[in-house]
């Protein structure tokens, strides 16, 4: 079987070296000299594979994307907020229930495939690029037509009805774009200031019986100090 | 091998609101009592301060304080002819764990049901005639009035400094108050909450439909308040992250908060968390427990020996603990006999969104958990049923408690799930979208029930418990009724736009509703249709006695969580002042 994570197709690999030099993260391995030629990239990620970022990356632009209200999911970084869960605890399936027997119930009765986060994302992503290996260089109206397909069939990718992958992508999108920005999404707080949710801060009281009030201060990241610098890396005092 | 551990004279099973308070009744009376808390211990400080608290991902979407679904779950069908699967992520509700249990993480929205729902069957059939509802319906009196549980009402309320204005002083009606309540002894103990825009607009269009509306009773305090336990708690900030989180702030009532500091402080009371108990064990004949048995967070097994055994976990898990003891008949859908699991019910809620132009700013960010505006004109029996076919009621509020947007994006109905216009119609209602909800009872029937599943397990080997439930035929038409009479204030409220959902089936264990899951071991005068006595004492083993909302034989139109803690106290009192006395079963 192909190994998937470096494909072999100069084609391909000229389209993720592309999308790279354009700022959108892939991460590539590159040799020391290059990567001192180059600026360095913005994101590495942790565990897309660079076809599986190319797929992500083009799928979130059409679900969250860009547009005169403000920058979509790719420039919120939900590509590296989708790596972040899928690489961690989520991915691997925290505080899901996973014992078997394995049946397919009602709609009613939830999720009951085997597939961790990761395992789904992974199988299929897998099978929408062997058919589809060109997603990405779809125009945009072409693949919202393919992601609407998605959305509305159960057809099979690898053991993952299309539009349960379609459901999990849509919800992790939505996740990426309005969760706090430690986790990686949510890019300088922009989709919060977008719809105007103040983020973290926590104090409302003297306003919220001053009616129809313009709330316009910034939004605050759990993770801000008092600079409004956002802290993903703690800095530890020592003495 | 179980270690077997010293006699104590009480075993707690769960440590949250009803252990806390029950916890600190019995050792105020001399009782030893070890607490069994299957989770982490956890206190206002550390572990809910900010900024880390407001945490919409970490919180509200994975659910970090509550019972963890890779361990422990319930499964689920509609119907008895489906097969039940699993709930492979806990969604619908939201089941606590952990010290405090699920009053950690509530809104805070504090009622007391009325007479009509505790004396049900009676009343129902006195005003509507005998056979008003099918024989499905298996709805019935709890054995205790309103009036026998005003001052355990008054005793919690008093407990978490409830804020709120009264609507009847001992049958003295108050305008500005709930003038539809039942007579309560005392004013509430703080002042009602502030009013955000929406709830304004809401009351003013209540108002005017001649409807009676008034501030939601919130145990997310308007004003600082010292306890009877000597607990001060704050005044409530208005954060925007109550239900789902911790509050860091002192300002919402949980047990640590309100008594669980004093309680922890007795010698007399012993805490032990990281405990999952694994059955009450009962004597040869099975008519005494003798204690439990548990395994502690390093897997060992423990038999603490007791000579009274009070449960009180979340509602499902007594249900479960009780079937897992094998303490009362399981009921059997089949022949409508047996008790344990019987009359499992929930909450049937629905929505109406009033959309306003984008110069309306609803700032759905500054909420309390239990901040804003209600009627309760259609609450219980607080109207007339005859011509309209269904009993029970609900009320209607703009009672909105946060605006995170994870979970709160609303967008007028034919917008697209994805995609620039979705983005383009977030962005536009974000701010200017107000939300009236309805908030109605749940009857029970033969067929919605609680039992042990035959195929699926916990971490620990046990069989998880098994839910069968849809919304009856009663209460669809109540939704229907209710959720009209909402969209009518909804047009009143001067948005552009409304969209209202009734309730319609089937339920879905996906969407989250409410955790106001009720019945299972509901309380009764009668041993072949209840599993407690009216003091919530096993009718089969009388040291044992079970609390919470599992003891309501259908659900009212209110939130649960002050008759929990009014039966709490109640329980307390039949505890201390008849079952030590004189130890047995307390009615025969």
């Amino acid at each position: 079987m192909q190994d998937e994570s470096f494909p072999s197709d100069p084609g391909r690999r000229r389209l993720f070296l592309a999308v790279g030099a354009a700022g959108v993260a892939t991460a590539l391995p590159l040799l020391p000299a290059q990567a001192q030629q180059r600026a360095a990239p913005e994101q590495a990620y942790i565990f897309f594979n660079p076809a599986e970022a190319t797929f992500i990356e083009a799928a979130v632009a059409r679900l969250i994307p860009r547009d005169e209200t403000g920058p979509g999911a790719v420039e919120a970084g939900v590509p590296n907020y989708i790596d972040k869960q899928l690489g961690g605890a989520w991915g691997a399936g925290e505080r899901l229930y996973r014992s078997g027997p394995w049946q397919q119930g009602a709609p009613t009765q939830g999720y009951q495939l085997p597939f961790t986060p990761a395992e789904l994302f992974r199988t299929a992503i897998r099978a929408v690029n062997q058919e589809h290996p060109g997603f990405a260089k779809l125009t945009p109206k072409e693949q919202d037509m393919f992601l609407d397909a998605l959305h509305t069939s159960t057809k099979d990718l690898g053991g993952v009805p299309s539009n349960v992958f379609f459901e999990s992508l849509l919800e992790v999108t939505i996740e990426g774009f309005f969760a706090d920005p430690v986790y990686g999404g949510n890019r300088d707080m922009t989709p919060w200031k977008m719809i105007g949710f103040p983020g973290a801060y926590a104090d409302f009281y003297e306003y919220v019986d001053k009616h129809n009030v313009a709330y316009t201060a910034p939004p605050t990241s759990l993770a801000q100090d008092a600079n409004g610098r956002i802290h993903v890396h703690i800095e530890l005092k020592r003495k | 091998m179980a270690t077997r551990l010293k006699e104590t004279d009480v075993v707690m099973l769960g440590v949250g609101l009803v252990g806390s308070i029950v916890g600190r009744e019995l050792t105020k009376a001399g009782l030893e009592v070890v607490g069994l808390e299957r989770g982490e211990p956890r206190y206002t400080v550390p572990d809910f301060q900010g900024p880390a608290m407001h945490d919409e991902l970490r919180y509200s979407i994975r659910k970090s304080l509550m019972m963890d679904a890779a361990k422990e779950t319930y499964t689920f069908r509609n119907s008895a002819s489906q097969t039940a699967l699993p709930m492979r992520r806990i969604q619908g509700f939201l089941p606590g764990t952990g010290l405090g249990g699920s009053a950690v993480h509530w809104n805070g929205q504090t009622y007391r049901f009325h007479d009509a729902d505790f004396r049900m069957r009676t009343l129902a059939t006195e005003r509507y005639g005998k056979d008003f509802l099918g024989p499905e319906y298996t709805f019935q009196d709890w054995g205790v009035s309103y009036a026998d549980l005003e001052p355990y009402y008054d005793r919690f309320e008093y407990l978490l400094g409830v804020s709120g204005k009264a609507g009847n002083l001992q049958g003295k009606k108050i305008p500005g108050g709930n003038v539809l309540e039942e007579p309560r002894s005392r004013e509430y103990p703080t002042r009602p909450m502030k009013e955000p825009y929406g709830s304004a607009m809401f009351r003013k269009a209540a108002e005017g439909l001649g409807y009676h509306p008034f501030t939601q009773p919130s145990s997310n305090l308007s004003e600082p308040y010292t306890n009877p336990e000597g607990m001060t708690l704050n005044t409530c900030m208005f954060c925007g992250y109550c239900e789902r989180y911790g509050c860091e702030h002192f300002a919402k009532a949980s047990p640590q908060t309100v008594v669980l500091p004093v309680l922890l402080k007795d010698p007399k009371f012993k805490l032990r968390t990281g405990c999952q108990v694994q059955r009450i064990n009962l004597d040869s004949l099975g008519r005494n427990a003798t204690g439990v048995t548990y395994i502690d967070g390093q897997g060992r097994e423990f038999e603490q020996p007791a000579r009274l055994v009070v449960v009180g976990l979340f509602a499902l898990n007594n249900v479960r603990m009780l079937l897992l003891s094998k303490i009362g008949a399981p009921y059997d859908p089949a022949s409508g006999k047996g008790v344990v699991g019987r009359n499992y019910s929930y909450q049937t809620t629905s929505g109406v969104n009033v959309f306003y132009d984008e110069n309306t700013n609803i700032n759905p960010f500054m909420r309390s958990g239990a901040s804003g505006t209600l009627i309760a004109d259609f609450v219980s029996d607080n109207f007339d049923h005859a011509k309209l076919g269904f009993l029970g009621g609900g009320y209607i509020g703009e009672v909105m408690s946060h605006g995170r947007p994870i979970e709160f994006h609303p967008t007028p109905p034919g917008t697209p799930s994805w995609g620039s216009e979705w983005k383009k119609a977030v962005v536009r209602h974000y701010n200017h979208t107000a939300v009236v909800s309805t908030h109605g009872s749940s009857v029970s029937t033969r067929y919605n029930y609680l039992d042990l599943d035959p195929t699926y397990k916990d971490a620990w080997g046990q069989p998880l418990m098994r839910m069968t439930f849809d919304f009856p035929e009663n209460d669809i038409k109540l939704s229907a009724f209710i959720t009209e009479r909402a969209a009518e204030i909804a047009k009143a409220m001067g948005g552009k736009q409304i969209a209202a959902s009734p309730r319609k089936r089937p339920y879905t264990s996906t969407q989250y509703q409410s955790t106001h899951n009720t019945g299972g071991t509901i309380m009764g005068l009668d041993p072949s249709t209840s599993v407690l006595n009216r003091y919530c004492q096993s009718w089969d083993v009388p040291n044992v006695f079970v609390i919470g909302a599992s003891c309501y034989p259908q659900n009212a139109s209110y939130n649960p969580t002050g008759t929990v803690g009014a039966l709490a106290y109640w329980a307390a009192d039949a505890i201390i002042n008849k079952y030590i006395r004189s130890p047995g079963p307390l009615m025969s």
